[in-house]
């Protein structure tokens, strides 16, 4: 449902301002708060971090900032390198991965909020239980119907190729939480990264299921609800494109009419 | 314990930090310009239908079109008829699956402002070179 503001509980206070640290080269982050235990809404903490003596990249900055002023601030990461998808959120108005987004790129002071539109467990981290849902939803396995070969499942290069561009997604959730459409409709429409891996299953040459994977998105919500507002190829950390794999999607509902 | 927590979960904030981008916003004002045409398209009726009544019904509505303020909204429903129209091709040639690659999504937003409001202007100068007035 479309509600352009924020709900009592969730509307964002100012929050404290973290003593300054030593240093000359000293970059400002302010970085959204909540937990469950204060029973407070959540607030806009500020913090300084010196530059010289911190990594080129934001995850640094929060590691820096958890291990150096504030050990309660929350968040996710692994990899630090862009392949878990783990760090996924909103820096500087956009939706990106921590560990790739270089704190030089942002002007002024630096602002961290968790991903757009979702429920949050704590600090900066969103509870993705319905986004994996919807990820099960499509079944992403290989599904066959002929008898199993004794080796592997062929393909040829070709249609190996088919798969670039698709199989590259982490799942970090940073495309489907910058769409308004999935913000006002999250819980019927799919949303761009769970489609992406949809039409990756769609368009495998080794896949069987692919008439009723195209029933199961038939519907005004689950497919349809993607406007091609195109934040999710703007914010796809890993420079994917999901809404070029929606419009695939949308082609092949016409094309099996046809 | 954890349960007891979730309902209180605060929704993390959207619209109000999301960075304003041309794409989103040609993307809601394609949404406005359909809803004004929606609406607007009353008027139009409006205006056929006292073209059937009789000449005098139709000089009565014809000169409220001419009111200064009607031909400003009428000037503006070109505009979001224009705007539109280029936003359904738009539309229609990434439905056919092209049109993706992000300096062209970004060109054709940028060419869809510009053109809706060059066409607005030429069709309005154009009626008036033709009528030699508005």
């Amino acid at each position: 449902m479309v509600a352009f503001s924020l709900p009592q509980n969730s509307k964002v206070d100012t929050g404290k301002a973290w003593p300054k640290p030593e240093g000359g080269d000293l970059r400002e982050f302010r970085i959204y708060r909540w937990s469950p235990d204060d029973h407070q809404n959540p607030r806009l903490d500020t913090y300084h971090v010196d530059m010289k003596s911190c990594g080129p990249m934001v995850l640094d900055a929060l590691i820096k900032i958890k291990n150096e002023q504030d050990a309660t601030l929350t968040f996710r990461r692994s990899c630090r390198e862009g392949i878990c998808g783990s760090c996924a959120m909103n820096i500087d108005g956009t939706n990106t991965l921590a560990c790739l987004k270089s704190i030089d790129d942002v002007k002024g002071p630096v602002k961290i909020y968790p991903l757009p539109h979702m429920p949050v467990v704590k600090d900066l981290v969103p509870d993705l239980t319905r986004f994996y849902a919807q990820h099960r939803s499509i079944e992403p396995w290989l599904k066959t119907s002929t008898p199993t070969p004794q080796a592997e499942w062929k393909q040829s290069r070709p249609d190996r190729a088919k798969l670039d561009g698709l199989y590259e997604c982490i799942l970090c959730a940073c495309c489907s939480t910058s769409c308004p459409s999935y913000w006002w409709n999250g819980d019927r429409y799919l949303g761009p990264a769970v489609l992406l891996q949809a039409y990756r299953w769609l368009i495998d040459s080794r896949d069987e299921g692919t008439g009723e994977r195209l029933d199961n998105l038939e519907d005004p919500f689950r497919l349809y609800r993607c406007h091609t507002i195109m934040n999710c190829a703007k914010a796809c950390p890993k420079h994917l494109n999901p809404a070029k794999a929606i419009a695939e999607i949308k082609k092949m509902m016409v094309e099996r009419r046809l | 314990m954890a349960e007891t927590h979730t309902d209180k979960r605060p929704l993390s904030p959207h619209l109000q930090i999301y960075r304003p981008m041309l794409t989103m916003m040609m993307s809601i004002v394609h949404r406005i310009t359909g809803s004004a045409l929606y609406f607007g398209i009353v008027f139009f009726v409006w205006w056929l239908i006292a073209g059937a009544i009789s000449a005098e019904y139709f000089a009565m509505t014809q000169a409220v079109f001419g009111f200064w303020l009607s031909k400003i909204i009428l000037f503006g429903f070109t505009w979001a008829l224009i705007h539109h129209m280029l936003g359904g091709l738009r539309h229609l040639l990434w439905d056919t699956g092209h049109g993706f690659k992000l300096s062209t999504v970004e060109f054709m937003a940028r060419a869809n402002l510009v053109l809706s409001i060059v066409l607005t202007f030429a069709l309005w100068i154009g009626v008036y070179l033709v009528r030699g007035t508005l």
